[in-house]
């Protein structure tokens, strides 16, 4: 389970920027306003983690049941609510109603995993899902291009093989990319700036945690 | 959309202006600094401009020479705090905006008529 420190964010897009000895840096920005909106912890709900909000949503959007349960704490309805595991320490640190602070928890350089939906294809035929080859559009072939042939045996074993590449639903999931390095950090326009690309479209919730597999897997 | 106007304002702080405007066919000398391990030099890379791709804080522009027989073309980001100078050594009358006709194009054919020519 991650517990590092993190953000949730929208994703601005991606831009471009020279560092002090000239060289670009490409990377993809992210708006994290996030307050904290709760707090879950061990003994009330059996594990610890900080509630984030990001936004805020119209009333025409929310059940009142919603509405009512920010406006008892003081709080308006964010218009995206996450979880993120956190210690127990962090989350009696953290106040309800405060804003994240960005330079508190990256430091330029600092390697983080990024956790967004991936942009949907649709319902994706297996050359382009799975990058099949499809078969000679000569030679006789009828209309089977972009096919992806044989999907198994005969009589034994009679069915076919579980995992088996086919069509399907390709993109609009959940989509993790570990490692990615923190390029700045805009504190005042509340901009995280990350090294290469963000799965996922613009205005997108993106999650940056601290780098799972290079502090300990904690 | 407030998103689209971050990224401009995160981008117009990358701008200079300090270079002066040109355009496809004129020559330029581009003075460029190259590290090269703890040194700093400034080297010029003469040539014609063949290209200009505008894009606010991610221009580019590429400029082609002949060295030694040889076609080198070189992309310079505009906005890049390497360049030191950029000296317009000749204006050129093009017709259009890029130049790729001049690679297929060797000696006299590969010129490009001077405005002061025209």
């Amino acid at each position: 389970m991650n517990t590092h420190p993190g953000i949730i964010g929208i994703k601005v897009g991606t831009t471009q920027f020279f560092t002090e000895n000239g060289e670009v840096v490409l990377c993809t920005a992210i708006h994290a306003g996030c307050t904290v909106v709760g707090k879950r912890t061990q003994e009330k709900d059996g594990y610890s983690a900080l509630v984030l909000g990001l936004g805020e949503s119209k009333n025409k959007h929310t059940t009142k049941a919603l509405r009512t349960s920010f406006e008892k704490r003081g709080q308006k309805t964010p218009r995206h609510v996450q979880e993120i595991r956190a210690t127990a320490e962090a989350v009696e640190a953290a106040e309800l109603g405060q804003q994240l602070k960005l330079e508190d928890i990256f430091a330029v350089g600092q390697k983080v995993d990024v956790r967004s939906r991936s942009n949907g294809k649709g319902f994706a035929g297996v050359m382009k899902r799975h990058n099949f080859r499809g078969a000679k559009a000569t030679h006789g072939a009828h209309e089977v291009y972009r096919h992806g042939g044989s999907i198994g045996m005969a009589t034994t074993p009679g069915r076919v093989w579980p995992g088996k590449k086919m069509a399907g639903q390709e993109g609009n999931k959940i989509v993790s990319v570990l490692n990615q390095r923190v390029a700045k950090i805009l504190p005042e326009q509340q901009l995280l700036l990350i090294e290469g690309s963000v799965p996922g479209a613009k205005n997108s919730v993106v999650r940056v945690q601290g780098a799972v597999k290079k502090n300990g897997g904690k | 959309m407030q998103s689209v106007s971050l990224l401009q304002e995160l981008e117009n702080s990358q701008l200079r202006s300090v270079h002066p405007s040109f355009r496809c066919g004129d020559t330029v000398r581009v003075h460029y600094r190259v590290v090269e391990g703890e040194k700093t030099r400034v080297q010029v890379f003469q040539g014609l401009v063949i290209k200009r791709h505008r894009a606010g804080a991610r221009s580019t522009f590429t400029v082609r020479k002949v060295s030694f027989g040889q076609g080198v073309e070189r992309i310079f980001p505009l906005h890049s705090p390497r360049i030191e100078k950029i000296e317009i050594s000749s204006q050129g009358v093009v017709r259009r905006s890029r130049l790729y006709y001049l690679r297929d194009r060797t000696g006299k054919a590969a010129r490009v008529r001077d405005i002061k020519d025209r």
